[in-house]
């Protein structure tokens, strides 16, 4: 009798192999990127279901608000679309495709045959940073809804998220901050126009 | 039937590996080589925050998974840039003939 966590994750699965197979399957770019979407909805989902909530509002923010739509903007403007040249040539698939099937059987069985230590609690019931806080609040307040909250676990990832990002892992944070400046700075400079070279290419006449 | 555990989301994340992998290697387009490198990252992605779930690392997974997600961010940027400025100096996308140092 498979539950409801089953059930879920046999959906979100079958979503994300089923897309993820046309994103590498398809002949039309276009396509290609709209399958996408919904290999980065259902991948949204998996996270849900594996109870990390923030990680999945960041995929769907980030990867569905902001990659996803500079991969189609990538695509629509180099594209042209009046030609016929949006069908995108493929190469090489029978041996990719022998290396890739080698590959998928080689980690699947390693998985599957591995001895796996089941921990049956979600992160925050043994996170250091949800045993103190609950302590704090105990000792103070008693039976207002927060602590019942804290004590049943499901105020969400968020806060320990965020207190480890200020704690443990404050450099790798500093460091991803100034990476994410420096790309974009760079992105727009990479991108910006050259008068040197769009002066080669027809444009069309500004009144 | 066996109730889902960790290896069916390790499966799960292998199969999008390999779909990723495949996508990069056929494809001559170089955005859908892109789409590939997503994929990639989504399958690394799974793996993190499944071993959050079931193992004995305690939000380190979901750390790596955000940071993956901002990386991921910052080279679909550079990368699209880089692709645009590509089509601009020799109108194709086509990693093939993406052979020129400089003009």
């Amino acid at each position: 009798m498979p539950g409801l966590f089953d059930i879920f994750f046999y959906l979100f699965a079958i979503a994300i192999v089923t897309s993820a197979v046309l994103v590498a399957f398809s002949r039309n770019i276009v396509h290609a990127a709209f399958s996408l979407l919904f290999t980065f909805f259902g991948i949204a989902g998996i996270y849900v279901i594996l109870s990390a909530d923030f990680i999945a509002i960041a995929q769907l923010l980030i990867y569905v608000g902001g990659i996803l739509v500079l991969l189609v903007f990538g695509v629509m403007l180099t594209n042209r679309v009046s030609n016929i040249d949006i069908r995108a040539a493929v190469r090489s698939r029978i041996p990719a495709l022998i290396l890739c099937g080698a590959l998928l059987f080689l980690i699947a069985s390693l998985t599957i045959s591995g001895h796996w230590i089941r921990y049956d609690q979600p992160p925050w019931n043994r996170s250091p940073w949800s045993h103190d806080a609950v302590q704090q609040v105990t000792s103070q307040v008693q039976g207002t809804p927060r602590e019942i909250l804290d004590k049943n676990g499901s105020e969400g990832t968020a806060s320990e998220i965020g207190k480890l990002a200020m704690t443990d892992y404050v450099l790798p944070f500093e460091l991803v901050s100034v990476v994410l400046l420096v790309a974009l700075i760079g992105a727009a400079t990479i991108a910006r126009q050259d008068k040197s070279v769009s002066s080669t290419i027809p444009r069309k006449e500004t009144a | 039937m066996i109730p889902v555990g960790l290896p069916h989301f390790l499966v799960l994340s292998a199969i999008l590996l390999v779909l990723g992998i495949f996508t990069m290697l056929t494809r001559k387009n170089a955005i859908a080589v892109l789409m590939g490198i997503e994929l990639i990252l989504n399958a690394a992605n799974i793996n993190f925050v499944a071993f959050t779930r079931y193992g004995a690392i305690n939000f380190g997974g979901q750390m790596a998974a955000m940071f993956v997600i901002v990386i991921a961010a910052c080279e679909a940027a550079v990368a699209l840039a880089i692709v645009l400025n590509l089509y601009r100096r020799s109108q194709t996308i086509n990693v093939n003939e993406a052979n020129k140092l400089h003009d």
